[in-house]
């Protein structure tokens, strides 16, 4: 069951959790500002690329 | 864990964790149809994007050198020594160490291939055509194989997980947006474009960090 869980956690989450986070607080940027008249596609992408350059920043640091 | 092991404990494994898989995906295919569009796209594409992008992250930092490129040479000679180091316990007329590590190698590494297959098919609403994609790649590799003879560590290993990580994080963005309420400027043409973004944010980081391990070398 351990090893099953770890399976997921490391499908899921992988070597950097911030990644997952980060993510998940792009969505919810991305849902808050779709219901207004601002362009909402642009935040994932541009979370997308923060995230994963803070990510890349810290392993690399 | 054939060569090793010996092929009947391995193929026996091999078998038990493809019925195993083939149950999961009957079970869960059907249920992932029902569930609302919206809803199977947001969280399709955030584990998409969450997935693609721990294999965009390992590819970018091998190919700026920040992370060693995988040999697959010593990989294969480390759990070769491995599999022929471990205790042999024999269990229904099998080696249960050659059985299980296959069993656990096929269910997991196919969990993860079916985990693709069937978001892809069931956000782009047609399972069949995403299965008929992934046994005609299986067919290809394979051809590839009997074609090529040539060892495994000849291929760019880090160019197919960067290609994998791109795609995966590509797609992980456009359908989690578009679940997130987001509708794309000009729908699905937007695709290519997330893409090129992708691609090109990629390269660019691997230049960026290219430069900063220079610097600090």
């Amino acid at each position: 069951m351990k090893r099953f869980l770890r399976f997921w956690w490391d499908f899921i989450v992988g070597d950097d959790w911030r990644v997952a986070v980060g993510i998940a607080l792009a969505l919810g940027l991305t849902a808050i500002v779709a219901t207004t008249a601002a362009p909402a596609w642009l935040v994932l992408p541009l979370g997308v690329a923060a995230v994963l350059w803070l990510s890349l920043a810290r392993a690399a640091g | 864990m054939g060569v090793t092991r010996g092929w009947r404990s391995a193929l026996a494994g091999t078998l038990a964790a493809s019925l195993a898989l083939a149950a999961i995906v009957a079970a869960l295919g059907p249920a992932l149809t029902v569930i609302p569009i919206e809803i199977l796209r947001l969280v399709v594409g955030s584990l998409l994007l969450v997935f693609g992008l721990q294999w965009l992250r390992k590819a970018i930092l091998r190919a700026s050198g920040w992370r060693a490129v995988r040999n697959e040479d010593s990989v294969y000679e480390r759990e070769t020594a491995a599999g022929r180091a471990a205790k042999s316990e024999e269990r229904a007329g099998l080696d249960w160490y050659g059985f299980t590590v296959s069993f656990k190698g096929v269910l997991l590494e196919g969990l993860e291939v079916a985990f693709i297959v069937l978001t892809f098919g069931s956000t782009q609403g047609s399972i069949p055509l995403a299965i008929a994609g992934a046994v005609a790649a299986v067919v290809l590799v394979v051809i590839a194989g009997f074609v090529v003879h040539g060892p495994l560590s000849r291929v760019p290993e880090n160019t197919l997980a960067f290609v994998v990580g791109v795609l995966l994080t590509t797609f992980g963005t456009f359908w989690g947006a578009e679940g997130a309420g987001v509708d794309w400027p000009g729908g699905d043409a937007a695709l290519p474009v997330v893409l090129a973004f992708v691609l090109v944010m990629s390269l660019t980081y691997v230049g960026a960090l290219r430069r900063r391990r220079l610097v600090t070398a």
